[in-house]
């Protein structure tokens, strides 16, 4: 059974959103990490990247799978982890601490289409 | 119709397994085939030959060529093949081998890929390799689309009209259905300098199609300033002595590894080669070996960093590829192995000398004029004042390939260790005559 | 099979050589040159594109090459310094003797088709014929320059044109390119040939093609690679392609689509016709994977069912060796409709993989017409007596009649054994694993694919061993998780390979 952080949204892809003002800091669920195993190796976009909602913005690496990164927001990067670079197992170990990247969002209202802790913990039942 | 060599079921085999399946005939594992489709006829081809009878074929085939001294290069250069290759690569356990997916029982193939892409870094002063691309050409056009790849959006890659134009040909085909632009210029210092807006990456060859060695002082910064990636194209066996890559700055380099003691064989197979910085490391396409231990902490290799190839990320991969041309990479693996760092020099040295003899000797006939005044290794170009398709004619007639003539009406030649003074000798003498 | 645990680099040692070459090529043979007279040098503009003799660098340096190579040093070289290498070439110095042994010792740590079976789904590791090596490398053939004029290459071009009659003859397509060296390649070069098609009637809209979701992983990347975009039609409960799913797909931006038949779970497309009318009606072409040609092979011609455009793996059905990953190729043949394009895209440097072009031509020459109505058949009978043999133990998830290959999803009873333990134990009883993983369409896929080479003795053997290996797992499950036991390395750590990866010897 997964964790799931009760104070942050989620998208159906399996990417966090917490919201930090005007600012959303993005990472992926625990289920996330569980279905792909050992992540090897994070792809992250590059600072001042424009992404937009339902769009790729990098990928999970594991040995055997890789996992597309689904924007749930659009909106500019401001800063990525760049700890994941040397260490992408911290995903594993920390989901919910190791966030990726963080985007000045765009369109708040975005926010809207992300389900809440208890609708994703239906949604990976 | 008999019993065949290749099939090993007898008529009560057959039966036992059918009876298994429970099926009444071979046909009846096809009913589910639309009877349309069953081929009916007989297929055109020939009858069947027995096993010395297709070795009478194919020998009479080889007899219709004419086995010639071969002065020219052009991209495929006539080095001599030591008999160890030949030998080792022939071992069935290498030969035979499918893809090291099974890394427990492929160590062998792991291990000798993992040197071919040591010894690539080598030459090419670059951080690391993947485990072969089909041919140079095929290589080129893959490190374009690296290029474009590497930077998002840009879609334009300038292209040296001095390289092979087989390679210019398969980078332009590659480009085409990829919407990539490409600029083909004699000029790419100036080119680059003009900033072309969308500019991805800068091809450019080591040694050039007129054989002549290429300067790119100051190309590299050039290129990194204007946001996108240097590719040299280059001749493995003469970066034993011609500056490499790494030194002149560049982010990748490509080229084919047939000059490493591969048999001409018609142009293939060959081994392409595709080396590049770590930073590019995770967007090289094709397989890649890596080291690592097994659950008892031996050393051992894997392919590794598979999450960028076709089997994994399908339409998002790094490439379509995946057969590669690893026992050609073995074999310039063991070429390399036993040349050595004396050898390859020794071998240039000799490539060297016997260019430069055979180049100054043409010239001294009067019926050739130097086109280009910066040096040349073993390939060269001269301007003929003479009738070329005479002198290809009466070379031929003497049993050597040389002159080949350029799109410009230039001619080349090209002299390998393999060549000796007499034939060179014997090429001035018809050369005079012309 | 022995560890061995050396890498080449390892067993180098300042001063040892392994090669042998002439002391110089232009001194006259047996006769002492005078000096400097194997460079007769006419005066040349030293301009300024020309500088001193010392840049030439040290492999030009005479008292460590050639006694006849010094007369340069006091004339005018022609060489500008800086396009010398300076770095350190760090090659290994070993002797003849250990290049030999150390091949030879790493050698033995591989499996091949000579040493064993390979049950190896989708990839057609057939027996690999001996005297097709020799024809490759009569040196009538492998000295040839891919550029020497047409008058001296007669008998090759004569292998090419008996090819092509040949592969049109087994697969009802009018002509074939060689120039691709692999079965991504010929598919690349196909898609660039259905592109052609296309544009010449000025039909530019069509950038999508349409996949199956049980495709080949290379079907979407040649796609991606040529331009154009996927769109995946879903296989139905029966594992074929849904006609009902594929017909909503189809339109005026639909390029083609690309199937292999036999799929990926060895079922025969058996609705092709209908499929083919479809996509032609809607304009697009499409496009035969031959990566599962070999059950087809004398038995049935992907141009008859309605392929445009087609791909041939020689390393597959043709019997080639796989050599460790290649070389392979890849022949592309069309129908009448796309010909006019067939020798556009020029996909690689000279003629293909002339080495291996001939051996499949050897390879045809010894089946002939008689016996190549068989090889399908025998690759068919295989694999259905296997899927006979061991549906008992393994979870079948298609019942119904194979061709080349099918696929298991597992073991029925796994008791917590999954499909990459019961490869990985394959390994300790000698033969190869198969297909695992894949096709996507089950959790637990193992696909088997025996070919027409392989005896009853052989077949039996496996099966004996797959039966075994279902009893471990019910016996000792930890016995599978361990395996392999007895090959020269166990299960790697892959994951450290990918995070700190290793790629060349320091």
């Amino acid at each position: 059974m997964s964790k799931i952080a009760e104070d942050l949204l989620y998208s159906e892809s399996h990417e966090w959103v917490k919201v930090d003002g005007n600012v959303a800091i993005i990472g992926v669920s625990d289920f996330a990490q569980g279905e792909m195993g050992d992540i090897t190796y994070v792809e992250m976009p590059d600072l001042d990247d424009e992404i937009s909602a339902g769009d790729d913005f990098g990928a999970l690496e594991s040995v055997k799978t890789s996992s597309e990164l689904v924007a749930p927001v659009s909106g500019k990067v401001i800063a990525r982890n760049d700890v994941l670079e040397d260490e992408p197992e911290r995903i594993n170990e920390d989901p919910y601490g190791a966030w990726i990247i963080k985007v000045e969002m765009a369109d708040k209202s975005e926010l809207d289409a992300l389900l809440n802790a208890s609708a994703y913990a239906e949604l990976v039942k | 119709m008999g019993a065949f060599s290749y099939f090993p079921q007898t008529g009560e085999d057959i039966r036992t397994m059918l009876e298994k399946i429970g099926a009444g005939s071979l046909d009846d594992l096809y009913a589910d085939v639309p009877a349309d489709f069953i081929y009916k006829g007989e297929y055109d081809l020939p009858s069947a030959l027995s096993e010395q009878q297709v070795r009478d074929f194919f020998e009479s085939l080889a007899a219709k060529n004419t086995q010639l001294k071969v002065f020219v290069g052009q991209g495929a250069y006539d080095h001599y093949t030591p008999s160890v290759i030949p030998y080792i690569t022939s071992r069935s356990e290498f030969l035979t081998a499918y893809t090291p997916y099974q890394c427990e029982i492929s160590q062998g193939t792991l291990r000798y890929i993992f040197e071919w892409q040591s010894m690539i870094c080598r030459l090419t002063g670059l951080d690391c390799a993947n485990a072969s691309m089909y041919d140079g050409p095929t290589a080129a056009a893959e490190a374009m689309r690296l290029c474009v790849a590497n930077a998002k959006k840009r879609r334009s890659v300038i292209v040296s009209a001095r390289l092979l134009p087989n390679v210019i040909d398969t980078i332009r085909t590659y480009a085409k259905y990829a919407g990539i632009n490409v600029v083909v210029t004699d000029k790419v210092q100036e080119e680059v300098a003009e900033g072309v807006l969308d500019l991805a990456g800068v091809i450019v060859p080591s040694i050039n199609r007129f054989g002549v060695i290429e300067s790119h002082l100051g190309l590299a910064d050039l290129v990194h300033q204007m946001g996108a990636l240097l590719v040299e194209y280059c001749d493995p066996s003469a970066l034993a002595v011609v500056k490499s890559p790494a030194e002149w700055g560049a982010d990748i380099a490509v080229g084919d590894g047939q000059s490493l003691g591969i048999p001409l064989c018609f142009g293939g197979p060959y081994v392409g080669f595709m080396a590049c910085t770590a930073a590019l490391m995770r967007k090289l396409p094709g397989r890649i070996v890596g080291q690592t231990v097994d659950a008892s902490g031996k050393r051992c290799y894997v392919l590794t960093l598979q999450a960028r190839e076709q089997h994994i990320r399908r339409e998002k991969a790094t490439s379509n590829i995946c057969s590669n041309e690893s026992l050609m990479a073995l074999w310039c693996t063991v070429y390399l192995s036993l040349m050595g760092p004396e050898g390859m020099r020794r071998l240039n040295a000799l490539c060297y000398e016997g260019a430069h003899y055979l180049h100054d000797a043409l010239v001294a006939t009067g019926k050739f004029e130097r086109i280009f005044e910066a040096d040349f290794l073993k390939e060269f170009c001269l301007k003929p004042l003479c009738d070329v398709e005479k002198l290809q004619q009466a070379l031929l007639d003497a049993g050597f390939f040389a002159a080949l003539q350029t799109e410009e009406g230039y001619v080349t030649f090209c002299v390998t260790e393999k060549h000796t003074r007499e034939e060179m000798d014997r090429i001035i003498e018809i050369v005079k005559s012309i | 099979m022995k560890y061995y645990d050396k890498l080449i680099f390892e067993l180098s040692k300042p001063g040892r050589i392994g090669f042998s070459l002439p002391d110089s090529i232009c001194r006259a043979s047996e006769a002492v040159a005078p000096a400097g007279a194997c460079r007769p040098r006419q005066g040349r503009g030293g301009t300024t594109s020309v500088v001193g003799s010392e840049e030439i660098g040290e492999f030009c340096d005479p008292a460590k090459l050639t006694d006849s190579c010094d007369s340069p040093r006091g004339e005018q070289p022609r060489c500008k310094a800086v396009i010398w290498r300076e770095a350190p070439l760090d090659l290994p110095e070993v002797s003849e003797v250990d290049v030999v042994r150390h091949y030879t010792n790493l050698s033995q740590m591989n499996f091949g088709v000579d040493t064993g079976f390979y049950p190896l789904g989708s990839c057609t590791m057939k027996y690999n014929p001996k005297i097709n090596e020799e024809i490759a490398n009569l040196p009538g053939f492998a000295g040839l320059h891919p550029l020497q004029p047409e008058s001296t290459t007669k008998g090759a071009l004569e292998v090419y044109v008996g090819m092509d009659k040949a592969l049109a003859a087994i697969t009802g397509m009018k002509h074939f390119t060689f120039l691709p060296c692999a079965g991504a390649h010929g598919e690349l070069t196909g898609l660039m040939l259905m592109r052609e098609y296309h544009m010449s009637r000025g039909d530019l809209a069509r950038t999508k093609v349409i996949v199956p979701d049980s495709a080949h992983g290379t079907n979407p990347a040649s796609a991606a690679v040529c331009g154009l975009d996927i769109v995946v039609v879903k296989s139905g409960e029966n594992g074929l392609v849904d006609v009902e799913a594929l017909k909503p797909l189809l339109g005026p931006d639909i390029a083609g689509i690309m199937l292999t038949n036999p799929n990926t779970l060895g079922l025969f497309e058996r609705d092709i016709k209908q499929i083919a009318e479809l996509v032609h009606a809607c304009g697009g072409l499409l496009y035969y994977d031959g990566a599962n040609m070999n059950p087809l092979l004398g038995v049935v011609r992907p141009g008859d069912m309605g392929f445009d455009i087609m791909h041939l793996n020689l390393h597959k059905t043709f019997s080639t060796p796989h050599g460790g990953g290649g070389p392979g190729a890849g022949p592309v043949g069309v129908s009448d409709k796309v010909l006019p394009f067939l020798h556009i895209p020029r996909v690689s440097g000279f003629h293909g993989n002339f080495g291996v072009i001939l051996r499949a031509y050897a390879y045809i020459l010894m089946l002939g017409r008689e016996h190549i109505k068989l090889a399908g058949k025998l690759a068919t009978l295989g694999a259905n007596y296997i899927k006979e043999s061991l549906k008992d133990c393994y979870k079948l998830p298609i019942p119904t009649v194979c061709k080349h290959e099918f696929v298991f999803d597992g073991l029925l009873d796994d008791n917590g054994v999954s499909t990459l333990d019961v490869a990985k134990r394959l390994l300790d009883y000698g033969f190869h694993a198969p297909t695992i993983y894949f096709p996507l369409l089950f959790h637990q896929a193992i696909m088997i694919e025996p070919t027409e080479t392989e005896s009853l003795e052989t077949l039996d053997a496996f099966i004996a061993v797959m039966r075994k290996i279902a009893e471990e797992a019910k016996a000792d499950p930890e016995l599978l998780h361990g395996a392999p036991h007895n090959t020269p390395i166990g299960r790697p750590d892959e994951t450290t390979a990918a995070r700190q990866p290793v790629l060349k010897y320091e």
